[in-house]
């Protein structure tokens, strides 16, 4: 049975085409995800994230992550598929699906990112709903913190 | 903040791979297993499910201990917890990852306009 896909976005004062660097180059995509990435803007290309061993994370433990472009429509969308076992090609038995979708307002650009398939992570239904029971209902919390760092971290600050 | 995420993200990386969910599965339904159970059990070779009982390991859902010529490997219940959470925390994760994203875009967008 699949979940409902996980949807957030924001709105960012910059236009689509700053929004697009920092969302498909690797020299930005290092500072907001992985700490090293091999990403191309180019449907079927394939790349990786990697997690340094004592890296960003903190964690002992590196991990490389095959990543797999699907659309890479620029300064509008860019998806790819991830979590597919390293050599095999990426389906939707296999792997999740992340789709950045970037939309032009008056005051910037409105970020959407959708991730879709993973439903396969969790095996027990029941404990996945009260997860997912869990998580909306901490959802208004953490969006109010959300905003709260947002406010206090916006202007100018870099990672 | 950041290093909770990256933690989370290498949790969620070690069981987006389907296949290291089903060594995690067979491991959980056997109890106790060694590789060569799970091997027997799995449409994978023996080598593949050390490889992934490795990666679990460093990532502390499973823990072996010697018995003799054999390891013995055991799902760690609290860590599973631990990364059911961690999957019920994707969205926030996403939160945390599209509010960098932000404070980047928006920071670049504030040198380009100083710039011209």
């Amino acid at each position: 049975m699949a979940a409902e896909p996980i949807e957030r976005e924001i709105l960012i004062d910059a236009p689509a085409e700053v929004v697009w660097s920092v969302i498909t180059e690797p020299e930005h995509i290092s500072r907001w995800f992985s700490d090293e990435a091999s990403v191309e803007q180019r449907a079927g290309a394939g790349g990786t994230l990697t997690w340094r061993p004592g890296g960003r994370g903190g964690s002992k433990a590196g991990m490389v992550v095959p990543i797999r472009v699907v659309e890479a429509e620029p300064p509008r969308r860019f998806c790819f598929r991830w979590g597919h076992p390293q050599g095999t090609a990426p389906s939707e038995q296999n792997s999740a699906l992340v789709e950045f979708i970037l939309a032009a307002e008056a005051d910037g650009t409105r970020l959407r990112v959708i991730e879709s398939g993973i439903e396969a992570v969790t095996h027990d239904e029941d404990a996945r709903a009260r997860y997912r029971q869990d998580h909306e209902q901490g959802w208004e919390r953490h969006l109010a913190e959300m905003l709260d760092y947002v406010a206090s971290s916006a202007r100018g600050e870099t990672d | 903040m950041a290093v909770a995420a990256a933690e989370d993200d290498a949790l969620w990386a070690a069981f987006a791979d389907p296949t290291r969910r089903r060594v995690l599965e067979a491991l959980l339904e056997q109890g106790e297993a060694t590789t060569t159970t799970l091997a027997e059990e799995l449409p994978i070779t023996r080598q593949a499910v050390a490889k992934h009982l490795v990666v679990l390991n460093r990532v502390g859902l499973v823990a072996g201990q010697r018995r003799g010529r054999e390891v013995r490997y055991a799902v760690q219940p609290e860590r599973l917890d631990d990364a059911a959470d961690s999957m019920a925390q994707v969205a926030a994760q996403w939160d945390r990852r599209l509010t960098r994203i932000k404070r980047i875009a928006e920071s670049l967008q504030v040198d380009r306009q100083v710039d011209s």
